[in-house]
């Protein structure tokens, strides 16, 4: 092997790591990646970085730069906190789905872990960053650093010309509104997020050539108001309903000036850039759980790692993989790197050794004997909710003790609906995937309408499901946010989707402070 | 690959944020930074250290689900004994068995966060400035400290200044075309590859010259002369004294309640976390009195219980002999901060007065004096009622001009308003004077 150097052929043969060792790791798990696993991947950059650069990390989503916002600020005094504490680790590692493709390894991590970390972020999380189908439709790897550049600078910018109090007002609105800020449908053009920057150069450009100030000063221009016509035109003009209210708010309220459509749209083109990963949180642990385990365990079958550091690796692979059960103190839901991993593992059996039950359900794939093969299909056309429908075998359900319950707030008891039998597993398995769908993990929020007419009420609707209403203080909150950007009155109402029974309404009256208001 | 070492750097990326952040949260951390204040000893107060802020403060909201009614489905693992159609008693506090509701963000918790040192301090003491009059003193009273000047010729062999020394020396040895060593052996190679050979026996005469004359330039020219040498040299700087004295005067008779120790301790911390900041070197000097006084340290001074009468003239007396053993008013900064309940001994009134004007307010920065009430009694500040023995002969000083503020305090929260009232800045004339 011609990465090893010392005479015993291990990569390392200690605890300590210094540059020469990351690049043989690299080499070493590269070989086994690309050659082995057949993974396609984006080229890498393995970045070292200090506890407090992690923490700066965790406090910016993971991101190595972002626009200043005191919300960060509060996260990383959180998180140093609780770390200083002892309350929190730290994760061994951040990945950031940019190409080239960039993993933060700690300074404080074993030999051992620094390969882990390597094969798990820079070849595993790697890999399904290029070929899952719901990252290759919706982010943009090759201008994800230069846009958030753009962001950054165009965010001081603001500041500078309009007032860090202004671009903050601006800025906690559109947080608050981040969740809604998302096309959960595909359009067209895929982004691009190089154009997305000239694109708003030139709209200024634009704005400031043809601007007339005379037009603003012409008398009677509120005549045509009242035209029917004109207003089903301008209704169908707001694309209503829509449920991307950022999207919304950026193109159709009528007080915001141009910065602060900007900014609103930083905002939501950043929180659609992290869409993919809410959705698909399973399988991209799975898919690298699976292949630093594959790597990790090729590495000692090859010589280049010695038995301490497989001991090492397995002991802290069996950590992230734990998953506790329900009446564990230790219990907060579904650990994905367990489900992910297990499902992963339990796809390369079906493959390997079918029983005749995987034969029933998984017909197309059970004693294929190409496991890698099906992996990678899985890894690129799936996301959780479809993949937990696929896949997720009877076995597993037994292997888990999965079981349904349901809680109706009307019923004195809970109710066991399934459990990990025959008759319950699709049962349970599509309460899982469902589990894992955007569409019932975010309340389902829209604008409906608004009324042109009068006063230009906005008007929103939650449809909620199972009659569960919002957080109510929340709600009111964000709901003033909405009110403050579109620069009138808002109501929300939340409905029963199946009868349209209004269950809750919540009004918020605009305050001044982000858009100018008319005088009453 | 890439393999990056971002370690080295620069840290404190995220300081902006934390600004921003700072002045966000600016009145909920300085109420959380008043209120750490209320307990611990005098000393320890300027510390820094955690606050606890109200979640709800800083809460960025969301729509999000509530965690209450509806129809909602957990999924679990780890059956052990469930079958299908079984019902189970809910549990107390919600839910079935897991806690589903956790990532919706059900509660939060209130934020806690730990302040550096300065933080705090700049927090506390925001908009505070001494009074003008803390210069008095200062310009004739001063203190020698070196800093460095650049070089000189003559010095000590300890100060030498290696890098410019080497660096003369190796300019000198360019203007005057000192030989290199590798010329001298580049030359010897040649002259050995040369060898025996007696063609070319001239080019070896040429070369042998050559070094000879290399050689002896080399002697003469030295690697490092005397001129070249530097030392770094130091030059005296008169700077002002930063060192304050702090006199804690509390009467400690039998008519001072606890509540108005606490609220004296209170203003004493204050004045200390003040001090601390402006000055290095801050000495606090404990002094209680009755109808005698002593110097007594922190715990004597709050703690243990007195009975007599009260004669604020010997605390002053007390006070003056001090600074006269230990505190020359010309190299201290002398504050002092005087705690009663107002009561005097009608005929030491006078005596006070004198020996304030004449010994002691010539030679303090400044003289504060609080009149702790009963909480019972609390009223507007301000607001005047019978006024105090002290009082009144206080008021009198000021008349006539003394550096010295009074304030009455009857609650704790009115401590730190009085505080910022007695040291904001362009504190303008007396207000109640």
């Amino acid at each position: 092997m011609s990465v090893a150097i010392n005479a015993s052929g291990l990569l390392f043969d200690s605890a300590d790591w210094d540059f020469s060792t990351i690049q043989r790791i690299n080499d070493a798990v590269e070989e086994i990646a690309v050659n082995e696993l057949g993974l396609n991947v984006y080229p890498n950059q393995i970045e070292v970085i200090s506890t407090e650069q992690m923490l700066d990390a965790y406090s910016s989503i993971g991101m190595p730069l972002f626009y200043k916002h005191w919300s960060f600020g509060k996260q990383f005094a959180r998180n140093e906190a609780l770390y200083r504490a002892g309350m929190q680790g730290l994760a061994y590692e951040i990945v950031i789905n940019s190409n080239p493709v960039i993993s933060y390894i700690m300074e404080e991590n074993t030999a051992t872990m620094q390969a882990l970390v390597i094969a798990h972020a820079a070849y595993g999380h790697n890999h399904f960053f290029k070929n899952n189908y719901v990252f290759k439709q919706w982010t943009d790897a090759d201008g994800i650093l230069d846009y958030l550049e753009f962001a950054r600078d165009y965010v001081m910018k603001c500041e500078e010309q309009y007032g860090a109090t202004e671009v903050e007002r601006l800025l906690d609105a559109a947080h608050a509104l981040m969740s809604h800020g998302i096309h959960k449908f595909p359009r067209r053009r895929t982004t691009d997020l190089r154009t997305e920057e000239k694109r708003e150069r030139e709209r200024r450009e634009h704005d400031e050539r043809v601007f007339n100030d005379l037009w603003r000063t012409v008398p009677g221009n509120d005549s045509g108001r009242q035209d029917p016509t004109a207003l089903e035109r301008r209704r169908a003009l707001l694309e209503l309903p829509q449920e991307n209210i950022l999207y919304f708010l950026e193109k159709s309220a009528p007080r915001l000036l141009p910065w602060q459509r900007e900014l609103l749209r930083i905002v939501r083109i950043i929180a659609q850039y992290f869409y993919p990963q809410t959705q698909t949180k399973v399988m991209n642990e799975g898919c690298a759980t699976y292949v630093h385990y594959q790597i990790m365990n090729r590495l000692h079958e090859k010589g280049l790692i010695n038995d301490g550091s497989l001991m090492e690796f397995l002991r802290s692979h069996t950590n992230v993989v734990f998953q506790p059960e329900f009446d564990d103190p230790r219990y907060s839901g579904f650990n994905p790197y367990a489900l992910g991993f297990a499902m992963m593992k339990d796809i390369e059996r079906i493959c390997n050794e079918p029983t005749d039950e995987d034969r029933e359900y998984f017909a197309g794939i059970a004693g294929c004997r190409d496991h890698m093969n099906v992996l990678k299909d899985v890894w690129a056309n799936y996301r959780d909710e479809s993949f937990i429908l696929q896949f997720l075998s009877p076995r597993l359900t037994r292997h888990f003790g999965l079981f349904h319950v349901t809680d109706d707030a009307e019923d004195p008891h809970l109710k066991v609906e399934a459990i990990h039998d025959e008759r319950g597993y699709r049962a349970i398995k599509r309460a899982l995937a469902r589990h894992y769908d955007p569409a019932y993990f975010t309340p389902d929020i829209q604008v409906v309408d608004v009324n042109l007419a009068g006063d230009r009420k906005l008007i929103v609707q939650h449809r909620t499901m199972n009659r569960i209403l919002l957080e109510e203080k929340d709600a009111r909150m964000v709901l003033q946010h909405i009110a403050d950007l579109w620069g009138y009155d808002v109501v929300m109402t939340e409905v029963d989707p199946a009868t349209d029974a209004v269950l809750k309404d919540h009004k918020a009256q605009a305050r001044p402070g982000i858009v100018p208001l008319e005088a009453a | 690959m890439h393999i990056v070492d971002r370690r080295l750097n620069p840290s404190g990326k995220n300081l902006a944020n934390r600004q921003r952040f700072m002045r966000r949260a600016k009145s909920q951390i300085r109420k959380a930074v008043h209120e750490s204040t209320a307990k611990g000893s005098i000393k320890d107060a300027d510390d820094g250290g955690e606050v606890v802020l109200p979640a709800q403060g800083v809460h960025e909201p969301q729509f999000r689900r509530s965690s209450h009614g509806g129809l909602r489905d957990h999924l679990l693992p780890g059956n052990k004994e469930y079958v299908a159609g079984d019902t189970i008693p809910r549990p107390r506090g919600g839910e079935g068995g897991g806690s589903e509701g956790s990532p919706d963000g059900e509660g939060e918790d209130d934020f806690r966060f730990a302040l550096s040192r300065d933080e705090f301090v700049d927090l506390f003491l925001e908009d505070l400035e001494l009074p003008d009059l803390a210069k008095r003193k200062i310009a004739s009273t001063e203190a020698v400290t070196w800093h460095r000047a650049g070089y000189s010729v003559t010095g000590s062999p300890a100060n030498l200044a290696l890098n410019r020394t080497v660096r003369n020396s190796l300019s000198r040895r360019i203007a005057l075309k000192r030989p290199k060593p590798e010329e001298l052996e580049a030359l010897r190679a040649e002259i050995e590859a040369l060898g025996d050979n007696p063609e070319n026996e001239q080019r070896r005469e040429e070369l042998l010259a050559e070094l000879a004359r290399k050689e002896r330039r080399t002697g003469l020219i030295p690697y490092i002369d005397p001129l070249d040498v530097r030392y770094k040299r130091f030059d005296p700087i008169p700077r002002p004294v930063a060192q304050a004295v702090m006199f804690c005067l509390m009467d400690v008779s039998g008519s001072m309640t606890e509540h108005m120790k606490d609220l004296a301790k209170r203003f004493y911390i204050l004045l200390y976390i003040f001090l601390k900041r402006r000055y290095k070197n801050v000495d606090v000097v404990f002094i209680r009195h009755t109808h005698e006084a002593s110097e007594v340290d922190e715990d004597t001074f709050f703690n243990s219980p007195e009975t007599g009468g009260t004669v604020v003239s010997t605390a002053l007396e007390e006070m003056a002999k001090v600074v006269s053993e230990r505190y020359d008013p010309d190299s201290w900064n002398i504050y002092a901060a005087q705690a009663s309940d107002g009561d005097n001994t009608a005929s030491d009134n006078d005596r006070t007065a004198s020996l304030l004007t004449k010994e002691l307010l010539p030679i303090c920065q400044y003289y504060a004096y609080l009149e702790v009430g009963r909480d019972a009694e609390h009223f507007p500040p301000g607001f005047i009622r019978r006024d105090s023995d002290l009082w009144q002969t206080y008021t009198g000083l000021i008349k006539n001009g003394a550096p010295m503020a009074m304030r009455k305090v009857g609650h704790r929260r009115d401590i730190y308003p009085v505080f910022r009232e007695l040291f904001a800045k362009k504190t303008g004339a007396e207000a109640e004077a």
